[in-house]
């Protein structure tokens, strides 16, 4: 196979290569007489070491590239994607997104490719970190048995995965966008499990693979499901709760994928009204593709700058992600929060923060009379989008609290609770946060309480 | 394609691995995308490459490209073995396979037209006027209209001599009218949310009849808006094999993965409360109760020649007349129970390694009343229709469902609406409650698209058999 240029170099996430391929696809579709032309190109490699019953059971890596290209005939758009770089693999995607864009109906409100610019300045540098890249898998394994030794120390067996990311993304576009970075990213969770049906959980993620530390990670989780042995039944119903950031990251994943995109609010399927209250005072939640605690990232799939966004502003709505197309419907510019053509999901905050507050976890614990201590949510799915009712389980750690003490573990319970009146709940946020991969890149949240969060189910024992 | 492939086993065996297999894989899709008659989005994907998965030491390594080179191959197998070796440092329990024989030979998916070579126009124009139709009725406020195909060439090859070539086609469709009041929101899809999805041809689609049905479904999702909520209680409920394939997936389908079962997906979707000391001696369900995984059944998502370990497609038990005797399985995993493997491992991709999936998991049909008889034999009770919302615990024990519709059933007769209908409760006693299975003419096949698992995260299509069914004494209408 002949790559494109004479040999276009993509291994080591090189932005530069990514983006000379980017421009040679522009040019290539310009050639081929689309009106307008837009290249997105993702370039990198990606590994996994993953464990369950304290040892290493699955151990991939993969390098990929992927092109995805959009072209403009008029008003009539095509979007075409390969994985392949020679040049029959540029020419056929080409030929496929000028034959779909031949093929379409006219959107009336074609808004055009985001204007040159619109682009970033500069990379992020803060999205890099070459410990990430050159991690290798004789690290993982040493973070896997890290972990394990953890779970041995405490008895109790460790389940998990140590994944790492290095990538180039660029944009190019006929109308001037040139958008190129770099960026790694790398996380490190376990589930640990006991004998007596203790479960525990830990996480960290970080853009530099080598500040993880998997010793800790490994006692947080393996303390975790010591102290979670032997769980008891408990009636469900409405509770106090503390929320460690693990389930905290679960409330932003759903607010964002049901409410804070400008397509969601156009369709009227969005809580979302600028200058209504759905949070208490005590919650503001940013969007930052700059916050270096998250997953930094400089632009997005239109290689538009990203914007920093205060989605909820101490409790009251205020700005909402766009893209191009929703921008250009709203009379607006793009906030930079775009994701690949054709996007039937419409904009989205994948840098989301919910500022922190002034307690300690203990003290979150503390100022519960009686209710509940959740390390984190699982499986958890709208009941009913627009008033963001979610259902799901808890999971690796349910504890009773009485008179602001840990009394013991419970089992598992189900809720089914509206994310706007938790939000409207909140009572007291932790100084500490944490960065939580989520649905689409990670979050950087706190632990919350909440004075009532409705649980409406147990599972069994059996 | 031999070349690559002998490479890449020849390099790994030669780098110190005992057993290798690679599969190259082509990969086209079609999207079609509609939005209150607009035509929002097409696109046409393509990707290709190639994973080496290796065990060295008694411990697994896989590495992927998408260059298809044979130094490539070389450098990927050599990447495999060293993070084998990587893999070994841990190990507590050395891998062995079971012993299937080499596998050889060519699958199609059959597909009587081709979606690929159907002009895109008349693809969007179908669509299109069924998007509109759905837009005929007043008080919608929205509608969505989907297409999507998918081709997959793959070619499997093992240092046991395996070598095997498949072509398989997926293709779904469906629509969603969407009706809005105040924060009311209510959507109603047909034939299913997120479109009915199968492994066949275009002629799939056109059995749909999307015009056909969809003023119908325009009209339910208006209707619902000013439908009263479910209250709260314990009813009888009869599962629409719309929804009652998604209680399959979740509640029977998931848990009965062996590697589920042993733990090894603990750290992402969870385990199973089906642990492999209750092989044959656990009541999962009533006496009506006959699940099986079928890979060979003809249409499904699950349907294919050769898993990605090169077992054959085959049928597997999982529940016989309410009792717990089977598991999906893989080469590694079978064996520590006693079996061979039900050839059950898929990947998602050249990029991905092959998991245990569902392939075709099928509730058997009974003779003796069709859905529709089973309505009209129930006195007082609640038909629930097209799965919306759907969550279950880290065992697979407690879940609950939301469904597009609820509808009241007294006398035999299809009544009342309700909106926002729930179920809930604990995997085997819902199952050991079914008091009535629908006949073979109600029974069809379903397919899920979206199956998520494994880390790196993987997408499987897998098929469903149901004909609808009912169950004693369940509690409704969870609502906050």
């Amino acid at each position: 196979m002949s790559s494109v240029g004479g040999g276009l170099d993509l291994r080591g996430a090189n932005p530069e290569g990514a983006l000379r391929l980017a421009e040679e696809v522009v040019r290539l579709a310009s050639a081929a007489g689309a009106g307008e032309a837009e290249a997105l190109v993702i370039a990198g490699d990606s590994a996994l070491t993953r464990f369950a019953n304290s040892e290493i059971h699955q151990n991939v890596a993969s390098s990929e590239v992927y092109i995805n290209l959009r072209v403009a005939q008029g008003r009539r758009v095509g979007v075409a994607s390969t994985g392949r770089i020679d040049a029959e693999g540029l020419r056929a995607v080409v030929e496929r997104a000028v034959a779909i864009a031949g093929a379409v109906e006219e959107l009336d409100d074609w808004a055009g490719l985001p204007p040159a610019g619109a682009g970033p300045r500069t990379p992020l540098a803060s999205a890099w970190a070459d410990g990430t890249a050159t991690f290798t898998p004789e690290q993982r394994a040493a973070g896997a048995r890290a972990v394990i030794a953890a779970a041995d120390a405490a008895g109790v067996t460790a389940f998990g995965s140590f994944s790492m990311d290095a990538e180039a993304v660029a944009v190019a576009s006929s109308t001037g966008i040139r958008a190129a970075e770099r960026r790694t990213s790398s996380q490190l969770l376990t589930v640990t499990m006991g004998p007596d049906g203790g479960s525990g959980y830990a996480e960290q993620c970080s853009v530099d693979a080598t500040r993880i530390d998997a010793a800790a990670i490994g006692r947080e989780a393996a303390e975790r499901a010591r102290v979670t042995a032997n769980p008891v039944d408990l009636a469900p119903g409405d509770y106090q709760v503390v929320l460690n950031p693990y389930a905290v990251s679960d409330i932003t994943d759903m607010l964002g994928y049901l409410g804070f995109s400008a397509l969601a609010v156009a369709e009227d399927r969005s809580f979302f009204e600028a200058g209504r209250r759905v949070g208490s005072d005590l919650v503001t939640i940013t969007d930052d593709g700059t916050d270096p605690d998250g997953f930094p990232a400089g632009f997005d799939a239109e290689g538009v700058a990203k914007q920093r966004l205060v989605l909820l502003d101490r409790g009251v709505c205020r700005d909402l992600a766009y893209d191009q197309q929703t921008a250009a419907r709203a009379h607006r510019a793009s906030t930079g929060h775009g994701l690949p053509a054709p996007n039937p999901y419409g904009p989205f905050p994948t840098n989301m923060a919910m500022a922190p507050g002034d307690a300690s976890l203990d003290e979150l614990i503390g100022g519960m009379e009686r209710g509940l201590l959740v390390t984190r949510f699982h499986y958890t799915n709208p009941v009913h989008g627009k008033r963001v009712v979610i259902t799901g389980m808890t999971r690796d750690g349910t504890f009773l609290v009485e008179g602001g003490r840990i009394v013991g573990p419970v089992r598992n319970l189900r809720f089914t609770m509206s994310y706007l009146d938790a939000l409207a709940g909140v009572e007291a946020v932790s100084r500490e946060r944490r960065c939580i991969k989520g649905m689409m890149g990670g979050a950087v949240v706190p632990a919350l309480r909440i004075g009532a969060f409705t649980f409406t189910g147990a599972t069994a024992a059996g | 394609m031999r070349d690559l492939t002998s490479r890449a086993l020849d390099t790994a065996t030669a780098l110190g691995a005992t057993y290798a297999d690679v599969r190259v894989v082509r990969r086209i899709e079609e999207s079609i995308q509609i939005k209150s008659t607009r035509v929002e989005g097409v696109s046409a994907g393509e990707t290709e490459g190639f994973g080496i998965r290796v065990l060295v030491d008694g411990a697994w390594g896989f590495a992927a490209s998408h260059n298809l080179t044979t130094a490539e191959a070389d450098r990927v197998a050599a990447e495999a073995v060293r993070i084998a070796r990587a893999s070994a440092t841990t190990t507590r329990l050395r891998v062995t396979l079971d012993n299937r024989p080499p596998a050889h030979g060519r699958y199609e998916t059959p597909c009587v037209e081709d979606p690929f070579g159907i002009p895109l126009d008349r693809k969007i124009g179908d669509l299109l006027a069924a998007d509109r139709a759905l837009n005929n009725v007043k008080g919608i406020a929205w509608t969505e209209s989907i297409y999507a195909a998918q081709r997959e060439w793959k070619t499997f090859a093992a240092s046991d001599g395996s070598f095997t070539e498949q072509v398989i086609t997926h293709i779904g469709a469906g629509l969603e009218a969407n009706a809005i009041d105040g924060d009311e929101h209510q959507r109603r899809s047909y034939p299913d949310n997120g479109g009915l999805w199968a492994s066949a041809g275009y002629e799939h689609v056109r059995a749909m009849d999307l015009v056909g049905n969809a003023e119908r479904a325009a009209s339910e999702a208006v209707e619902l808006l000013t439908a009263p909520p479910l209250p709260a209680g314990t009813r009888t409920i009869l599962l629409h094999p719309s929804q009652l394939y998604m209680q399959v997936h979740e509640s029977c389908g998931h848990p009965t993965e062996l590697d589920r079962a042993f733990g090894t997906e603990a750290s992402y979707a969870g385990t199973s409360f089906l642990t492999p000391d209750m092989l044959n001696g656990f009541r999962y369900g009533s006496d009506l109760c006959d699940i099986v995984a079928d890979a060979t059944v003809p249409a499904g998502l699950g349907t294919f020649g050769w898993d990605d370990e090169g077992v054959a497609a085959q049928q597997v038990a999982l529940v016989k007349e309410g009792m717990f005797v089977g598991y999906l399985s893989s080469r590694e995993t079978a064996p520590r129970i006693g079996r061979q493997s039900g050839g059950a491992m898929r990947a998602d991709g050249w990029n991905r390694i092959p998991l245990i999936r569902m392939t075709n998991v099928n509730l058997l049909p009974k003779p003796g009343m069709s859905f529709d008889d089973i309505v009209a034999d129930t006195d007082d009770g609640l038909l629930f229709e097209t799965n919306r919302s759907w969550s279950i615990d880290d065992r697979r024990l407690n879940f609950q469902f939301g469904t597009e519709i609820c509808r009241e059933v007294k006398g035999g007769k299809v009544g009342r609406l309700f909106r926002n209908g729930t179920y809930t409760g604990i995997t085997y006693e819902l199952w050991r409650s079914m008091d009535a299975v629908g006949d073979a003419s109600s029974w069809r096949m379903w397919g899920t698209p979206n199956c998520g698992k494994g880390e790196p995260g993987q997408t499987g299509h897998v098929g469903h058999g149901v004909s609808g069914a009912r169950f004693r004494n369940v509690r409704v209408g969870v609502s906050s």
